[in-house]
């Protein structure tokens, strides 16, 4: 025995980390992230140069920023990716309280760059949003909490799951931020619906939620004229809601050319918050609707592959990751189009953002993992319905 | 569902008889139900992951298709939802009863800045100072680079010469809206009337016009309803006839060393104002700003004509004489005590002459008494003259069509007492406008029907409510034509238009109370031609003083009927009535034949 041991190659069991990788990952929502930021560096091409002349930088200052967090960001969708469920587990609370403190610091260290809300760590170089970060690792957390409130004997973890988003959604509140404390609120009521949500509460819920909006219209005037101001067919064109009107008329189906969109010139938000105005503008629809597609097909692909999913935990926190991509896009567009109340988001890797895009690069890096193929008790599934 | 036993006892039972732990049994019953309801909820998960995947694509294909409608969508102009209502810039012209303009629109531009266009701020503001010397290049300059400021305001108004000029300057932050203004192109010619219009709401590409005074305010609202298709306001002025009217009475002002004058002429069945003259006067074109000290009468914006009541004088005799003729206590030869100084209580009347002890009414007229009127007016009494004022609307504000209008109401005594009556029959202690005189006159001469003055054409012949009968009126007319021939108006007579009228001499009261002796309103209340009236005139002169004489002569027999002759003279060929052919100069070229 011993001879045989000594002297041999040490060998791993199994494949490769990079082959294994490849082989279980989900390639085709890896391939539609690098399109959109393919798509968010093609746009601030032309959404950024106003802007970088407006603060006495060279026209493409932006792009190249954009650029180089974009390596940054692959490189954290790769590290997070290998990982396993459990090492992310791991980690994610860690971060994720290590985020909820830096949140709660904002208010002593924070910086507000005049825009009213104290949502920034400035770090000289670069500014921090630690909310950013904190949703992915708050997924994670809801997950962990939740899956283990499955088990036999396990914690109440649905409980202490809705206090700790009711706390992060305090604070968020507090900045005031109530796109991100809606966010992660819907994040949570996703992830509570997958894991088992009674029909009757949610029913109920969403009958309250109307009764509730129908009780407001009729009794508060001012929030009657908010809702009557959001249908309104007409809108101010000097609003920036107008100015994307217009921008997406203007473009129409296919755009008015590379570089001769005028909404960028007039619209503060047109790196960030209306990107898809001047994606409208300058290539068209056809292009919005390939950014649609995209963010469509992360959207399904990752919650079919859940769907296989045997670890609730693994189950959960893709959920909730997905949720949080997709929701955070369509809220993005869904204003640009009036389809829903203005509301400041950025449209993930397409919109300009040095921090927020490594927090999104965190969070679909650990999508990926969730949803990498591991082996699942496949012919004990087709057993289920004999068994229950 | 049954629950399945963790102990079945049966197992458990065997188990024990075998010799085996039966806590195996519990603990393998516990990992399969807990593998069962893993097994369920992970079932119950695949179902609702589905939904949700598929309640996103439906999310992400409504925006697409939300998007793809909006960007195929016809592209309607953008109109701010906050500026309300657009604004209405077109206005109907004022044309006069021949259709001659009198108030049109120009479209002029009016020039802003938008700064954060401006290629050279301070080029910009010194340019600008240089063809638009009013303005002050610092504080232009100030404004342009003021941050954050996207607008500014330079000129309301530019000739399009300024307008070139600020073309030239090649500016892309300078901009021109276009904006309508007002033109009045007779210049003062009947200001008065017409008024004055400025800017009300102001946005970038039109401006509201409104008027500000006279017609342009009365008739504001119907001016600028588009729905009257741009039709435009006939007046009933006729623009000759008021030039005339003006050049002449502002000639006889200057001559008779007056501080004004007015004088308004009206047909004498319809109530149309031919021609409405205050003086002095100013060019609507740049209206003035009111006065803000002293006497608002003082100001040339003041219309005598309408706004300035006072008492008249003598000119009121000829109510009083129409109302006893109408009632029938006296005729025209009817004798009437004038045996002066009439005493009333603490009150003297006196004449201005002694006529001696009786005049005939008609001479009562002629010779303008005071004692005789009085003594009529005792006959009448207070109630009945009053309800006799009243029908001819000398008691209250006049209808006309303009906005000064209401405001002018007669000043009337406080309590109508015997000696009130008395005054008020000849001229004193009632208030009234020289309008409110010419419609009045006009009553009493064309046969005794009501009438009420008007600035708009009449579309045809009205008569008002008789207010004293076809006979009465006649005996008036002849009353008044005698006045010209034999009494206090001889130097009224103008060639071939039978001109008849009735002077009025008041003193002016004095603010604190009394009358100055030396200062005097004259007013001749024409009507040509007497038989058969066709205008009323009345002129009015304010402190005008005659000085060929040895004495200044203030009396309107020597300072408002010479003006008013002159007016006739030039203004009834304009109106179009044909002098009447003097028989006897017919005979003396016939004589001379011979």
């Amino acid at each position: 025995m011993t001879e045989m041991v000594y002297g041999t190659v040490p060998v791993r069991g199994g494949e490769a980390v990079l082959p294994r990788w490849w082989r279980t990952v989900d390639k085709v929502t890896l391939g539609c992230i690098l399109a959109l930021f393919a798509i968010g560096i093609l746009l601030g091409l032309a959404a950024s140069p106003p802007l970088a002349t407006r603060n006495g930088l060279t026209p493409f200052y932006y792009v190249q920023r954009q650029a180089f967090f974009g390596v940054l960001t692959v490189g954290v969708i790769l590290a997070a990716s290998m990982q396993t469920p459990a090492v992310l587990r791991r980690l994610g609370v860690v971060g994720f309280l290590a985020a909820f403190a830096a949140l709660a610091l904002l208010p002593a260290f924070g910086t507000d760059f005049g825009k009213g809300a104290v949502r920034w760590f400035s770090l000289g170089f670069a500014s921090v949003q630690p909310s950013e970060f904190l949703k992915p690792l708050f997924v994670v957390l809801v997950a962990w909490l939740m899956a283990a409130a499955q088990e036999a004997g396990g914690p109440p973890g649905r409980l202490m799951s809705f206090m700790v988003a009711l706390a992060v959604v305090a604070l968020l509140a507090l900045q005031p931020d109530f796109g991100q404390a809606a966010l992660v609120l819907f994040a949570w009521a996703v992830m509570y619906f997958v894991a088992g949500a009674p029909v009757v509460l949610i029913v109920a819920i969403a009958g309250l939620a109307a009764a509730g909006g129908v009780l407001a219209y009729n009794a508060s005037e001012h929030f009657a004229r908010r809702i009557d101001g959001f249908l309104a067919p007409e809108i101010d064109p000097r609003t920036q809601l107008g100015y994307a009107t217009n921008a997406i008329q203007e473009g129409g189906l296919f755009g008015v050319g590379v570089g001769e969109g005028q909404v960028k010139w007039s619209l503060p938000d047109a790196h960030t918050d209306f990107i898809i105005a001047v994606a409208a503008e300058e290539y068209g629809v056809v292009l919005v609707l390939a950014i649609l597609a995209l963010f469509a097909t992360v959207a399904f692909r990752s919650l079919l592959r859940l769907r296989r999913e045997r670890d609730p935990f693994t189950r959960l926190a893709g959920t909730g990751l997905t949720c949080i991509l997709a929701a955070q896009a369509m809220i993005n567009m869904g204003v640009a189009v009036r389809m829903l109340p203005a509301k400041g988001m950025t449209l993930p890797f397409v919109s300009y953002g040095g921090s927020s895009l490594i927090a999104m690069g965190l969070m679909v890096g650990m999508l990926l993992a969730f949803t990498r193929l591991r082996p699942q008790g496949e012919i004990g599934d087709a057993l289920i319905s004999r068994r229950g | 569902m049954i629950r399945r036993p963790l102990r079945p006892l049966a197992r458990i039972l065997s188990a024990r008889a075998r010799g085996e732990n039966p806590d195996a049994i519990e603990r393998e019953n516990r990992r399969l139900r807990q593998e069962a309801q893993r097994d369920r909820a992970r079932v119950l998960a695949e179902g609702r992951l589905l939904m949700l995947g598929v309640a996103f694509v439906v999310a992400f294909a409504a925006i697409g298709a939300r998007m793809t409608v909006i960007a195929t969508a016809e592209a309607a102009e953008p109109r701010a939802a906050a500026s309300g209502d657009a604004i209405e810039a077109s206005r109907a012209d004022i044309v006069d009863r021949n259709g001659r303009v009198l108030a049109t629109n120009l479209v002029t531009h009016a020039l802003y800045a938008q700064p954060h266009q401006m290629v050279d701020p301070a080029r910009a503001a010194r340019a600008l100072a240089a063809v638009l010397p009013d303005l002050d290049p610092a504080a232009l300059l100030r404004q342009f680079t003021e941050p954050g400021r996207r607008f500014v305001w330079i000129k309301r108004r530019l000739s399009p010469e300024q307008m070139q000029a600020v073309h030239e300057i090649g500016e892309p932050g300078l901009l021109f809206g276009p904006r309508a203004m007002r033109l009045y192109p007779n210049g003062a010619e009947a200001a008065h009337v017409l008024g004055g219009a400025g800017f009300g709401r102001e946005g970038v590409s039109a401006a509201e016009i409104r008027g500000t005074a006279g017609v342009e305010r009365a008739w504001d609202a119907w001016l600028r309803d588009p729905a009257n298709g741009a039709a435009p306001l006939v007046l009933s002025l006729d623009l000759g006839v008021q030039a005339a009217v003006r050049e002449v009475l502002g000639a006889g002002m200057r001559l008779m060393n007056a501080k004004g004058a007015s004088a308004v002429l009206m047909d004498a069945m319809s109530g149309e104002v031919a021609a409405l003259v205050s003086l002095p006067d100013f060019d609507p074109n740049g209206r003035p700003s009111p006065l803000v000290e002293g006497d608002p009468s003082d100001s040339p914006l003041f219309n005598r004509a309408v706004q300035g009541v006072y008492e008249l004088g003598s000119v009121s005799k000829v109510f009083t004489a129409a109302q006893a003729l109408e009632l029938g206590l006296v005729g025209p030869e009817t004798r009437i005590n004038t045996q002066g100084p009439l005493t009333w209580g603490r009150f003297r009347i006196r004449d201005f002459r002694n006529y001696g002890p009786h005049l005939s009414v008609t001479d009562v007229i002629v010779k303008s008494s005071n004692i005789g009127t009085a003594r009529m007016a005792m006959q009448i009494g207070a109630e009945r003259q009053q309800a006799f004022l009243r029908g001819l609307g000398l008691l209250d504000a006049l209808p006309v069509e303009l906005s000064e209008a209401p405001g002018a109401r007669p000043l009337l005594p406080r309590q109508w007492s015997e000696i009130a009556m008395m005054t008020i029959s000849y001229g004193h202690g009632l208030s009234i406008s020289p309008l409110h005189l010419a419609a009045g006159y006009a009553t009493m001469v064309n046969g005794g029907t009501r009438v009420s003055p008007t600035l708009l054409r009449r579309p045809g012949p009205a008569r008002g409510e008789r207010v004293v009968s076809e006979a009465t009126s006649a005996i008036i007319r002849r009353m008044l034509r005698e006045t010209v021939t034999r009494g206090t108006a001889s130097l009224a007579e103008v060639q071939g238009y039978a001109v008849g009228g009735k002077t009025g001499t008041a003193d002016k009261p004095r603010p604190g109370g009394g009358y100055y002796s030396d200062r005097v309103i004259a007013t001749f209340a024409a009507v040509f031609p007497a038989h058969a009236p066709r205008y009323v005139l009345v002129v009015t002169l304010d402190e005008p003083m005659e000085t060929s004489g040895r004495e200044p002569r203030r009396t309107a027999g020597w300072t408002a009927v010479p003006v008013a002759a002159e007016v006739i003279r030039r203004a009834a060929p304009l109106l179009g009535l044909r002098p009447a052919v003097e028989p006897a100069a017919a005979d003396a070229l016939i004589r001379v034949r011979n």
